[in-house]
């Protein structure tokens, strides 16, 4: 039935489903649900689990990334309208991306109370293991039977139990301690040695004053392409203008010593980029699993 | 000779950075990679529907009209000649989308009438293979979605100053994007006739 209703969107004539698709792009775009925030294994804004069966739940997620890698998220949550559950679904898993990086093993299983809506939305690392079929099976045979009777924490518990059976079955790498990527140093490295090498360069060329004015546009233009901020781009420039000026006197280039001496004077980098890391011990958010669409949905 | 060697080096890695080539040539490939992703779905789509036919046919035999309509749907949609080129050339890929639409309608048809089997509907390869093709029509949205979002991403590039200079230069056009089916018809609000038969208008999911 769910399938019906979603072909028949498909069919030319009745097509609305890409005005809704454009739509659901946009992250903040108006009248659609907020998404909640990646806090725990288990997301219940609505607190429709018992607090016991919501640990219990947690303390089998935590355990299986522990052992496997994988992360497996639930969130309850009253509906997702006016979005499908699977445009929901999609956004929520870029947005949470559990899962490891690369590996891509993480799966959400997406509860709307209200609509009667239930989605097992499958990282493209598990779908080997967690086919569509399967996901389907689990959803309509072992899902919406309980929910059905009226039993949503069980229903929930009893999914999580035959997906994580199924993670199991499957040969993913080795679970390894998991560091905090540091994007946001990589450019400021980069527009340091910039800075030195270019601005030995252009000082060999322009002479000292001119050429680290020169140096500091270069590293500013480069900071505003590589940061995409014009502000911090700016400030770069500076820095890059003013470690090229310290840089030593004129003839540098000609007898070897590029840049030289000069910085290093403090300031740089202080611990104020790549991040203050992940509590100890805690929930370490989504791991950046990527996710193609796969899964299934149901309804009781 | 040196001051000048090394003053025209910094001038053309300048000039190469600034201007907007090199996101335009990500950019591009990010294009190819989400139409690849795009073909692969809709391909998924295509080699499910043999064995969708079949097993419909094991129960519902006498529903050779619709059996017909999605085999000839099939084999249209994979006739129609696709390749990377295609993004190129908004009409093939407007003939592209124009197939595998049809083969939407026919596959649509398809489970409707299986509706009428409760013995095919409660058949465990039958709801495999239904959930299998549900699970690639969401594949395709994604894979649309994201194609749409690289085209136009692109297209913001090779539009704007100063990288519209590099791309005119460099021969990059805009490039085509799907589209809505037909936009007449959305504007109008589907007709709901409870004498006649059912009709594809999608009901309140009720189980």
């Amino acid at each position: 039935m769910a399938l019906l209703v979603a072909l028949a969107w498909l069919v030319p004539g009745l097509s609305l489903m890409p005005v809704a698709r454009s739509a659901s792009v946009t992250e903040s775009a108006p009248g659609l649900v907020v998404l909640p925030a990646f806090s725990d294994y288990v997301v219940d804004p609505a607190g429709a689990l018992p607090v016991a069966a919501r640990a219990q739940l947690i303390a089998r997620l935590k355990d299986l990334e522990v052992r496997k890698g994988s992360q497996l998220a639930v969130l309850v949550l009253p509906s997702t309208a006016p979005e499908a559950i699977e445009q929901y679904s999609i956004r929520l898993a870029r947005a949470w991306s559990p899962g490891r990086k690369g590996v891509n093993d993480g799966a959400i299983l997406v509860v709307a109370l209200n609509d009667h809506r239930v989605r097992l939305e499958v990282g493209r690392g598990l779908e080997g293991v967690i086919p569509d079929a399967y996901a389907n099976r689990i959803t309509d045979d072992i899902i919406v039977p309980r929910f059905r009777a009226g039993d949503v924490s069980g229903g929930i518990a009893a999914g999580v139990e035959a997906t994580v059976r199924l993670i199991d079955g499957e040969p993913l790498p080795a679970p390894v301690k998991r560091r905090h990527a540091a994007g946001g140093e990589a450019p400021w490295v980069l527009l340091l040695i910039l800075a030195v090498f270019v601005g030995g360069l252009l000082r060999a060329v322009f002479g000292r004053v001119a050429g680290s004015t020169l140096a500091g546009g270069v590293v500013g233009v480069a900071g505003w392409a590589l940061i995409g901020s014009l502000w911090l781009g700016l400030i770069a420039g500076g820095i890059g203008f003013l470690l090229s000026l310290a840089g030593g006197g004129g003839h540098q280039w000609r007898s070897g010593g590029f840049g030289g001496g000069g910085f290093g004077g403090g300031g740089f980098g202080g611990g104020g980029f790549g991040g203050g890391g992940f509590g100890g011990g805690g929930f370490g958010g989504g791991g950046g699993g990527s996710f193609g669409g796969g899964g299934a949905s149901g309804n009781w | 000779m040196r001051k000048l060697f090394a003053a025209s080096l910094i001038a053309g890695s300048l000039l190469l950075s600034g201007c907007g080539y090199n996101t335009l040539q990500s950019q591009d490939e990010v294009i190819k990679a989400s139409w690849a992703e795009v073909l692969n779905q809709y391909q998924r789509r295509a080699d499910l529907v043999p064995n969708l036919v079949a097993t419909v046919k094991g129960f519902a035999v006498q529903e050779q009209a619709v059996l017909i309509g999605v085999t000839e749907a099939r084999a249209k949609a994979t006739s129609v000649k696709v390749d990377a080129a295609t993004v190129n050339d908004p009409g093939k890929l407007r003939a592209f989308q124009a197939a595998q639409g049809e083969l939407s309608g026919a596959l649509g048809r398809l489970l409707m009438v299986s509706e009428n089997y409760p013995q095919l509907k409660s058949d465990q390869g039958f709801r495999d293979l239904q959930a299998q093709l549900e699970g690639t029509e969401n594949r395709i949205t994604v894979a649309r979605n994201g194609y749409i979002e690289a085209v136009r991403s692109y297209n913001t590039t090779v539009r704007s100053f100063p990288s519209n200079l590099t791309a005119m230069m460099f021969g990059q056009k805009e490039k085509a994007s799907f589209t809505v089916d037909n936009e007449a018809a959305i504007s109008k609000a589907p007709a709901v006739n409870f004498g006649a038969a059912p009709t594809a208008a999608p009901t309140a999911p009720t189980p």
